[in-house]
């Protein structure tokens, strides 16, 4: 065991020392790798991001939500209609919600707006998200106006400001009273925009839903299990059809890695024919070779996978983040937090490490069986 | 769901191994035809060195096969967000019939993959390579298997249709689905617990007494053991010892003990599960072996290692089980 | 100690450029001694050396080490015995550049396994041997012809062998360091080696440090 070992650092050593001695000719190499790690880490960081956000997102809404549908479109809440669902078994609490887009001409973003109770957020005052708040110089205290749906300014003081659990959830949040919200949008008094119902148990969701579809057919349940399915699913699916296009660039890599392993110059030829005359075997040399690959493969897979990961939480991914952010569900502007979990880490190893040593393998054997009696000939 | 990284990622590898030995098969059948280890030509001198590519491939394949093994559950266990009912990765192996089968011949993949390399290194050892051709025919029987492994693996992923959102307007399809049960059938906690301990005992004994006694019957004997033991050891695993370790009297997983929330103890049972198992069932097949001349002398002295190997494997996977259970505020049996 | 029956050796059999550099060769070589073989360029006493060090095989005949058949054996056990038994001194001295006297000095035994320490240590040993203890961590590029031989040799002695092979060991030499070379072989002797090389420089041949000369021709001994 003890002298495997120590075998085992000798010929990482001797690796180690050669790829030293050869810089110029690997270095064409770990740079190409590194890119392709830092390419596929970018891409696969961002969309973790995205899902972890859509995540968080959702871990704070309610289990279903009721719409109500008028001629398959989306309508108002009627009055009287959250009461007409009476009890349903497994439903916690049911709760009537108030919320709107609001597109603010300044900024040019689109904000939600949401009512809640005098108690929270006093008449004539609100509450904002502190990106919002930044981007537009507020303070508590200070006093913004929104254009009301006539177009005159509505004033309302910031009474204070939402810390943010997540980027995404409060970057766009802006909490009034129920009174401001209904005088600001005209909203109809006793009408809702939707109903959102707690479920505790999550078994309990599906049959919950499936009542309330019977009970009254002109709605429609959304569950948040679904919203979360549908987020993972697009993401992942948006994800790997990038992938397959990158397909194309993993295999070019893979033919550039055979070509290096194969293409060995005259001086590394010498080097290994010498090995083997004084002493080494054949699998010795693979040993040898296979070390040289693990060590290029994880320098570049460390140094390509931390710059991704500077690229992506530290200045948002300018490269990746047009095909992957747009879709309207998301909303349009955030900081993404670090997220990574294990099983992404491996899938990228996977594209990145397997095509390298499943493409040098060959190579390797060829150079490792160099005839032993060369250097006397 | 074919575009998923996870997936691409699974059945790039599965194929790529499936080329890979494909690719070489035409030079082990020359190997098979070819080889003559009495003669000094050059021809047989290239066939040796091809032997080289070999156990290289294979144990590039194995390694691959542990990787993958491990990523397939991971995925699995991701995925069952998408199904309506999977809670973890056995709900998503259940989405449909090739889920377990998939699963079930990745481990059959990787226990050849490291009992043909087990071969490959006694051979090696004899300076007349004396199981050449037996070990040239197994390599080509490892190639439909990773065919398999690949076909199952592609119908699996092609057969999953996560229950999504088809438009942003939202639908629901939960009442159609069936609702899928995590629960795996499992034992009565008395009857588990005394089927896993006898096992256990069985298979470590087993492994010490090779390791003493270097017999071609006991020897045989430990393989048959190692691979029953195997199949207790994880019955034992999701009929009891996972309990414990979730401390939840209904969660039967067996890939959920893999996860952070349960400090990664999956990880330390398996480990040692599956080298002890693996060891075990290559000093099995080695007794095959056995009788060759030039053999005689360092197959017992292999195959007696790898019994030490089972045996500590084992006992190690048992002791670990004992502790967690034992360290588990869960009650399930009362005394 | 080596003996050889009937060994022939192809190159490129049966293509149509085959070529026979080995046709039947008998010999023992007994231990402890210097053996010299002479014969012009393409008389086939390095591939004759080849195949006793065990670094190619003979397409048919014998090869005794110690009453032990080697000829038959596949390139791993002959590597074996190779790095156990025989160290080479080649005539381009085949060091690798870039890496140090030391580091050349240990490479044939990197695979034993032994640690990095015991190493360092006999080849330090070697290298006060041979006088060169200042240029261990030189590079062997910068080092002089006769340096560089000298770490040749220190290298051929890292793993003990009972066996030196040199192939044409003074053909970059002048007359000094050729004679000094000389005076090595018969300390090797004096340890117990047995030394085989191949020349065609009288001053080796006729010098009284060698035992035995062995005339070869087109593959055929022809005096010995």
């Amino acid at each position: 065991m003890r002298s495997w070992l120590d075998r085992q650092l000798h010929l990482i050593d001797f690796t180690l020392g050669s790829l030293a001695r050869r810089k110029a000719r690997n270095f064409g190499l770990l740079a190409v790798y590194t890119l392709l790690v830092f390419a596929l880490a970018s891409l696969s960081l961002f969309a973790s991001a995205l899902r972890s956000e859509a995540a968080h997102v959702l871990a704070g809404s309610p289990e279903v939500v009721l719409q109500r549908l008028v001629a398959g479109r989306h309508d108002l809440i009627p009055p009287g209609y959250l009461e007409s669902i009476g009890r349903v078994r497994g439903v916690q609490k049911k709760e009537a919600r108030l919320w709107a887009y609001y597109r603010d001409p300044r900024s040019g973003s689109q904000l939600v707006f949401m009512a809640r109770p005098d108690a929270e957020v006093p008449v004539g005052s609100v509450m904002l998200g502190t990106r919002l708040a930044a981007a537009a110089k507020l303070n508590v205290g200070d006093t913004l106006a929104f254009a009301d749906y006539r177009g005159q300014p509505y004033p309302l003081r910031v009474a204070s400001l939402l810390t943010p659990d997540s980027e995404l959830q409060s970057a766009t949040l802006v909490l009034l009273a129920e009174a401001d919200f209904r005088a600001f949008f005209a909203y109809p008094a006793g009408h809702y925009t939707d109903i959102a119902l707690s479920v505790r148990n999550p078994l309990e969701v599906g049959n919950v839903a499936s009542k309330l579809a019977a009970a009254l057919p002109d709605s429609r349940p959304i569950l948040r299990d679904e919203m979360l399915r549908t987020y993972e699913h697009i993401f992942d699916w948006r994800e790997g059809i990038l992938l397959t296009v990158l397909v194309g660039v993993i295999l070019t890599f893979a033919i550039f890695a055979w070509e290096k392993a194969a293409g060995l110059s005259a001086e590394e030829k010498r080097e290994i024919g010498i090995l083997k005359a004084i002493g080494w075997e054949t699998s010795d040399v693979i040993r040898m070779k296979v070390w040289e690959g693990l060590v290029v493969s994880l320098t570049a897979f460390a140094s390509g996978f931390l710059a991704a990961w500077v690229h992506v939480f530290h200045f948002g991914a300018p490269l990746f983040a047009p095909v992957l952010k747009g879709w309207s569900v998301v909303y349009p502007e955030f900081a993404l937090f670090p997220a990574v979990d294990g099983l992404q880490v491996a899938t990228l190893f996977f594209f990145t490490v397997f095509p390298y040593t499943a493409a040098v393998l060959v190579p390797i054997w060829r150079a490792a069986i160099t005839d032993p009696d060369l250097v006397m000939r | 769901m074919l575009f998923q990284p996870a997936i691409i990622a699974l059945l790039l590898a599965a194929a790529v191994a499936v080329l890979m030995l494909a690719a070489a098969a035409p030079f082990a059948l020359s190997v098979l035809r070819e080889w003559d280890i009495g003669s000094g030509s050059e021809r047989q001198l290239v066939l040796e060195r091809r032997t080289y590519l070999f156990s290289t491939l294979v144990s590039f394949v194995m390694a691959i096969q542990l990787a993958t093994l491990l990523l397939f559950v991971f995925n699995a266990d991701r995925l069952a967000v998408m199904f309506v009912g999977a809670m973890c990765a056995v709900g998503t192996l259940n989405v449909n019939a090739w889920g377990f089968p998939a699963l079930i011949v990745q481990m059959l993949v990787f226990f050849s993959a490291l009992v043909w390399l087990a071969i490959n290194h006694v051979d090696n050892l004899a300076r007349d390579y004396p199981l050449v051709r037996a070990k040239y025919g197994l390599l080509l029987l490892l190639l439909p298997l990773l065919m398999l492994n690949f076909w199952l693996q592609y119908r699996y992923f092609s057969g999953l249709r996560a229950n999504v959102i088809t438009s942003c307007c939202g639908s629901l399809f939960s009442e159609e689905a069936e609702t899928l049960t995590a629960e795996v059938s499992s034992l009565e906690p008395r009857a588990a617990l005394w089927l896993f301990y006898a096992g256990m005992s069985v298979a470590v004994a087993s492994g010490l007494l090779h390791w003493r006694r270097r017999g071609r019957l006991d020897g045989g004997w430990l393989g048959i053991a190692a691979a029953a033991g195997f199949v207790i050891a994880l019955t034992g695993v999701i009929s009891f010892i996972s309990l414990y370790i979730y401390e939840h009297p209904h969660h039967h997983c067996p890939f959920c003990i893999l996860k952070t929330e349960y400090d990664y103890r999956g990880y330390a049972l398996y480990l040692p599960l599956f080298g002890g198992a693996a060891a075990g069932m290559a000093a099995g097949a080695l007794q095959f072996f056995a009788a060759v001349p030039s053999l005689r002398a360092v197959l017992p002295r292999v195959s007696a290692r790898l019994a030490l190997l089972s045996g500590a494997g084992f006992l190690m996977f048992t002791l670990l089980a004992t502790w967690f259970v034992v360290n588990s505020k869960l009650i399930l049996i009362e005394s | 100690m080596i003996e050889i029956s009937a060994v022939h050796k192809a190159f490129n059999q049966g293509q149509h450029n085959e070529y026979w550099a080995l046709q039947g060769i008998d010999l023992r070589i007994e231990a402890g001694k210097v053996t010299a073989f002479r014969g012009p360029s393409g008389s086939g006493k390095t591939t004759l050396l080849t195949i006793v060090g065990c670094l190619a095989r003979p397409t048919s005949g014998r090869v005794r080490l110690r009453g032990e058949d080697v000829s038959g054996l596949p390139e791993r056990f002959l590597t074996e015995i190779r790095r156990r038994s025989f160290g080479f001194v080649f005539q381009q001295f085949n060091l690798i550049r870039g890496l140090s006297a030391l580091e050349n000095i240990i490479l044939p035994a990197l695979p034993t396994g032994r640690p990095r320490a015991q190493l360092v240590a006999a080849a330090m040993a070697l290298l006060e041997q041979l006088q060169l203890t200042q240029r261990a961590q030189a590079k062997v590029e910068w080092l002089s012809g006769g340096e560089q031989q000298r770490v040749a040799i220190a290298r051929a002695l890292i793993n003990d062998p009972e066996v030196i092979i040199a192939d044409e060991p003074t053909a970059n030499l002048d007359s000094t360091l050729a004679g000094e070379f000389m005076g090595l072989l018969a300390s090797f002797t004096a340890a117990g080696k047995t030394v085989l090389l191949t020349s065609h420089d009288p001053l080796v041949v006729e010098s009284a440090a060698v035992h035995r000369v062995v005339a070869m021709r087109d593959g055929k001994l022809i005096e010995a």
